[in-house]
């Protein structure tokens, strides 16, 4: 080998390898748009503005103002960066031998002489638990960058007056916040999904495993895209994007729009891969009703997100068309309707609270029987009321557009079905209770978690009909009250089940045990921080403070409590540190931790952790329900003896593992559904 | 997954060696494999049902004006030709993939090569039409003449993807990839295909037929 080491490491991570392609790419296309523009005789944009602005003191007009040439020239940049990032990545190479006629790679990973493994996490790599935790760690990167958003603005609105932040600043604080969260939180549900899913249903990798890795490199344009909002001029709508202000915004709205859009193609392929795999894949003997509840979440949200998300693309491309070549959708002047955006926008931005949320409450089924050693209550009704969800989740968008320009009439069926998807998330809250009832309930950092994620999103839920009822609906829209309404419900549907999720399954993903204490002292300053900022903002939000607005005045005596709230947000936000130092640290030092550390009955525990490349070596077969805990003799699948590594767990009764954790407190074990 | 998909993989055995302790791969059947992929391809095609749905809902709503319910002044005849063209593309299509079913490789190689011809005409015919329209009104001029422009360029970027998947199912085909067996490629082009064009069928009604023409156009 000519080339030295390191220069070959360097080359073998697809995430370097992306980045150079996609800059040449992003200069080439952006010098192609210029060239084809100046043969039609329109106007080009001079390419070496945007470096004057940066190396010297030239204002770039057209990052604020910008004309259409800059548009254009600068989009068609980002689209040519996305696509050379990909094609340098190598999510592509397969699918272009395919279409040349050559046989292209088997679509596995292959250990390279010389290159060490953890390459793989930065490269493209078809094997899903990779790729979930590509899309773990990249959730919590950006969760974490958008959470520090938060706290700069938050900390703005902690006294009145203006401190530190003008009004552009926070609009764009607050956009890039709320899209980068969105972010986040789509790239969470991928990595709980892709990793979980196939193990979960007795399945060897995710039915496309190309498509599996293509769908994780999709978002990382997307999200380089969307933080170049921000040096790109930023943008002053919020993350709802509403025309007319986004189509009159600067030059960052069209880079918010293109990340946006692109993102939209991995939430498609990624939960269309999801349905083929639960569809098709799911071990013998595994019916419908005895597939995990998770799945069952993912299952539901996979069906909102594969048509739902079409809308969130119109909404959004139609916007930029309007910026490019001024089709005038949302001029009324010409004919266009805003209100319409509004529709479609809502279209997929309702029905998206649920593609988080479901997977999140799937979680919270799969844990809470594993901590109180008792069967699910009620497996059908929780199954059920997920696709109950899902299929109201298409029926209520309107709820967000009562002080719009939409005909009154409409509110009334709009705020019916609002209030109607109360049932089905009710069945979920009663059927969870019911697993604790009589449990021997074992605290640990996952089920505290779970826990909180409980009573979080039960406040969640039940601030939500003074929202979706038309009459206090008009007065709370667009106050703190719906910011504190929709964290909390984000927050307890879905964070705190991403975070106990991470730590239920940490053992199983790295094969070591987190810092207990340390996940508790996370879960208490994450929950009492949280629990101060969104109670604090519903006081704030029925006292009638305004969103959006980056000052408020003394006099309204608001100021306390925005005080209170910003120190519950930088408590909340400051655990977070605590979480990814334990985590990191755990991954490397931590006590090595048993195969079946929870006893959970579920598939992806019987096995090794962590978990072998193909995670079976036969494929398990399922013969009883997953949720019979503390039922004796009820069996649920049978692994080959070179899979179980992990002792049977319906062998157990309390007083033979001396180290389980926690202390009960009823053992008698009830029948559940 | 045109050629790899339907060949057993037969490499598993490789991984075993790098690590003992657990088995490789167990490869899935072709037959399977072909099903996944063909249920793949409907939720592909029911995702992008509703973005085209979404399309000709904002032709619905933004179509009512003072005038009542109003579509682009349009040439009749120019737009039931190119449908017509594209509807018997869809029939050269729909003959190509029978005729490989039968091995038939020259009736799928014409046929193949009829149906890329009449959508690239079909393409031509909206640049055409384009032409023409541009002469009674401009994109960023009322919305109904820009819906016109958004619908039909939408659509033609599809039919353009289309056209992209047939000629690379004709160069494979000419080269002699395909068989009666083994065709998910030719299956999957042709079902895009069929869906671009019913697709189609839908923005004609939405754009040439329904609504009338309002006797004062602001030109």
């Amino acid at each position: 080998m000519l080339i030295p080491r390191p220069l070959r490491i360097l080359y073998h991570i697809g995430l370097l390898r992306g980045l150079v392609v996609g800059i040449i790419a992003m200069i080439a296309g952006m010098i192609l748009t210029n060239i084809v523009r100046a043969a039609f005789g329109m106007d080009t944009m001079d390419l070496m503005l945007p470096l004057k602005a940066l190396f010297g003191s030239t204002v770039w007009q057209a990052r604020t103002n910008p004309d259409t040439a800059t548009e254009i020239v600068t989009g068609m940049g980002a689209i040519f960066f996305t696509l050379g990032f990909l094609a340098g990545v190598g999510s592509m190479n397969d699918w272009f031998a395919w279409s040349i006629g050559r046989k292209g790679g088997d679509g596995h990973f292959h250990p390279k002489e010389g290159i060490p493994t953890w390459t793989r996490y930065f490269s493209f790599d078809t094997n899903h638990k990779v790729v979930g935790i590509q899309y773990g760690l990249t959730s919590v990167l950006v969760l974490m960058v958008g959470g520090l958003f938060a706290l700069i603005f938050r900390t703005e609105l902690a006294q009145p007056g203006l401190q530190f932040l003008n009004n552009q600043q926070y609009n764009n604080y607050i956009g890039i916040h709320g899209l980068l969260m969105i972010a986040a939180v789509l790239l969470g549900v991928g990595a709980l999904s892709n990793y979980l899913v196939p193990i979960m249903i007795g399945a060897q990798d995710m039915a496309f495993p190309r498509l599996n890795g293509f769908s994780y490199w999709i978002g990382v344009p997307a999200a380089i895209l969307l933080l170049m909002a921000l040096p790109m001029g930023g943008f002053d709508t919020g993350w709802t994007a509403y025309p007319p202000l986004s189509v009159k915004a600067p030059l960052g709205m069209q880079f918010v729009l293109l990340s946006i859009f692109i993102l939209g193609f991995q939430s498609i392929v990624g939960s269309i891969n999801l349905l083929v795999t639960i569809f098709m894949m799911r071990a013998p003997g595994m019916t419908w009703f005895r597939m995990p509840i998770f799945v069952w979440g993912v299952l539901a949200a996979s069906l909102l997100q594969f048509t739902a998300t079409q809308f969130f693309g119109l909404a959004f491309i139609s916007v930029l068309i309007e910026r490019w070549v001024n089709i005038p959708f949302y001029d009324p002047a010409r004919g266009g309707n805003v209100t319409l955006y509004q529709h479609i926008f809502w279209f997929y931005s309702h029905p998206t609270v649920y593609i988080w949320v479901l997977p999140g409450l799937g979680v919270i089924s799969e844990i809470l029987p594993v901590f109180s050693r008792k069967p699910l209550f009620g497996y059908k009704p929780i199954a059920l009321s997920s696709m109950a969800i899902a299929f109201m989740g298409y029926l209520v968008w309107a709820h967000h557009m009562f002080t719009s320009a939409m005909d009154p009439f409409l509110r009334l069926p709009f705020m019916l079905t609002t209030l109607t998807i109360a049932v089905p998330t009710g069945i979920k809250f009663f059927n969870w209770i019911g697993t604790l009832w009589g449990g021997k309930i074992h605290i640990s950092t996952p089920m505290l978690f779970s826990l909180g994620a409980f009573i979080l999103f039960l406040l969640g839920g039940l601030t939500g009909p003074p929202n979706g009822l038309v009459v206090t609906g008009i007065h709370l829209h667009d106050t703190h009250w719906v910011v504190a309404h929709f964290h909390i419900t984000v927050f307890g549907g879905f964070l705190f089940s991403l975070l106990s999720a991470i730590y239920f399954w940490f053992p199983k993903m790295t094969g070591k045990m987190f810092n207990e204490f340390l996940g508790r002292v996370h879960f208490w300053f994450m929950f009492g921080g949280f629990a101060t900022f969104a109670l604090s903002l519903f006081r704030i939000g029925v006292l009638g403070m305004p969103r959006r607005y980056a000052d408020y005045d003394s006099a309204w005596g608001f100021g306390s409590l925005n005080m209170l709230a910003t120190i519950g947000a930088f408590a909340a936000g400051g655990s977070m540190l605590i979480f990814i130092f334990n985590m990191a640290f755990s991954a490397r030092y931590g006590v090595k931790a048993a195969p079946n550390p929870w006893r959970s009955r579920s598939l992806e525990w019987q096995i090794a952790s962590p978990v072998p490349e193909f995670n079976f070596s036969a494929i398990p077969e399922i013969v009883g329900h997953p949720y019979d805990y503390g039922l004796p003799g009820a069996v649920y699948a049978i692994l080959s003896p070179e899979d179980q590594v992990a002792p049977l767990e319906d062998a157990y009764t309390p007083l033979d593992q001396p180290e389980a954790v926690g202390s009960g407190i009823a053992a008698v074990p009830v029948a559940g559904d | 997954m045109s050629t790899t998909a339907l060949e057993p993989i037969a490499h598993h055995s490789t991984v075993i060696e790098h690590d003992g302790h657990h088995g490789g791969l167990i490869p899935i059947a072709p037959e399977r494999q072909l099903q996944f992929n063909r249920l793949g391809m409907w939720l592909f095609i029911i995702s992008e049902t509703f973005l085209f749905a979404g399309i000709l809902i904002m032709r619905i709503v933004l179509g009512r004006n003072e005038d009542g319910f109003t579509r682009p002044e349009l040439s009749q005849s120019l737009g039931l030709l190119i449908t017509s063209i594209l509807l018997v593309s869809s029939f050269f299509v729909n003959r190509a993939e029978v005729a490989i079913k039968h091995n038939d490789r020259f009736q799928f190689n014409l046929s193949t090569f009829l149906a890329i011809l009449l959508g690239l005409i079909f393409v031509g015919g909206v640049v055409y039409e384009w032409d023409e329209a541009l002469n009674h009104f401009k994109p960023d001029g009322h919305i109904e003449g820009g819906l016109f422009f958004f619908m039909t360029g939408v659509h033609a970027l599809h039919v353009i993807t289309g056209v992209l998947f047939l000629l690379i199912v004709f160069f494979n085909g000419i080269r002699g990839h395909y068989s009666s067996k083994s065709h998910w490629g030719v299956e999957s082009a042709a079902l895009y295909w069929h869906f671009v064009d019913v697709v189609w069928v839908f923005f004609y009604v939405a754009l040439y037929l329904i609504g009338t023409v309002p006797e004062t156009v602001a030109h």
